[in-house]
């Protein structure tokens, strides 16, 4: 299932709803330019809500990588919401958990931002 | 085109996305054959993918003239999947650390490092040209927890 992003504002924030899969040739090459629009907009809190994505694989991790460096460098500040568990697992396996700041509910991710 | 010896087979791929997700898709249905439960179906399917992809993207480099050969095989002790590409070869030794603090930014060079983490038993080996990885997952023994 190759990855799904619809975009909506809530205080403020920019949340992208991410749904299926960030793989090399499939998610990796909207996320890069969902997050691009979104900068060259302004945006400068962005909210990635990946409770229903599926799966990733390294690429998709460097994505992810490159879209929270992309956005620090940029002044945004990018966060991560929901993960599944599997996409925990591999943030955790390669210390990725300890880049993002990751939040289980959107309230509370919406009010870090504040 | 395919080749079959008892309980191995031996399937040639072009350097696409597209044989990567066929290679995805076997080792997965052969997890799950294999009673492997979902977390280390995922951890078995992702670990292939990855070698898959390597072997495409960083081997062959999608050249067309060159193929992705895989082999899957079922022991009944072990699930073995090799993956062999016709690229310059790699040396996995000399891959940095994606780990280290100076690497966790980099937004590549984290294949390897899943692969290992996900299998029992990784093996390289230099075809010349070329590299053939095999990874090996164990079965559990009735009983044994996963």
């Amino acid at each position: 299932m190759a990855l799904t992003i619809a975009s909506r504002e809530v205080d403020g924030v920019t949340v992208l709803d991410l749904s299926g899969r960030i793989t090399l040739g499939e998610g990796s090459v909207q996320l890069r330019e969902a997050i691009r629009d979104l900068i060259g907009k302004g945006s400068k809190n962005i909210l990635l809500n990946l409770g229903d994505v599926s799966y990733i694989d390294s690429s998709g991790l460097g994505e992810l990588v490159s879209a929270f460096t992309t956005s620090k460098n940029q002044g945004a500040n990018l966060k991560l919401l929901g993960l599944t568990k599997k996409v925990k697992d591999v943030l955790q396996l390669t210390k990725l958990y300890t880049v993002f700041d990751i939040y289980d509910d959107e309230a509370s991710a919406i009010a870090s931002y504040k | 085109m395919s080749e079959s010896t008892a309980g191995r087979q031996t399937l040639h791929f072009r350097s696409t996305m597209e044989s990567v997700a066929e290679i995805e898709s076997i080792a997965e249905k052969m997890a799950t054959q294999a009673g492997f439960d979902e977390d280390e179906t995922f951890h078995i399917t992702m670990a292939v993918r990855e070698a898959a992809v390597n072997a495409v993207l960083h081997g062959n480099e999608y050249d067309p003239d060159k193929q992705v050969t895989a082999g899957f095989e079922d022991t009944g002790t072990d699930l073995v999947f090799t993956i062999c590409d016709q690229g310059k070869g790699v040396d996995p030794d000399s891959l940095p650390d994606p780990l280290a603090a100076e690497n966790l930014l980099r937004g590549t060079g984290r294949g390897i490092f899943l692969i290992r983490s996900f299998m029992d038993e990784v093996h390289f080996r230099q075809l010349h040209p070329g590299t053939e990885l095999t990874l090996i997952k164990h079965r559990h023994k009735a009983g044994e927890p996963a």
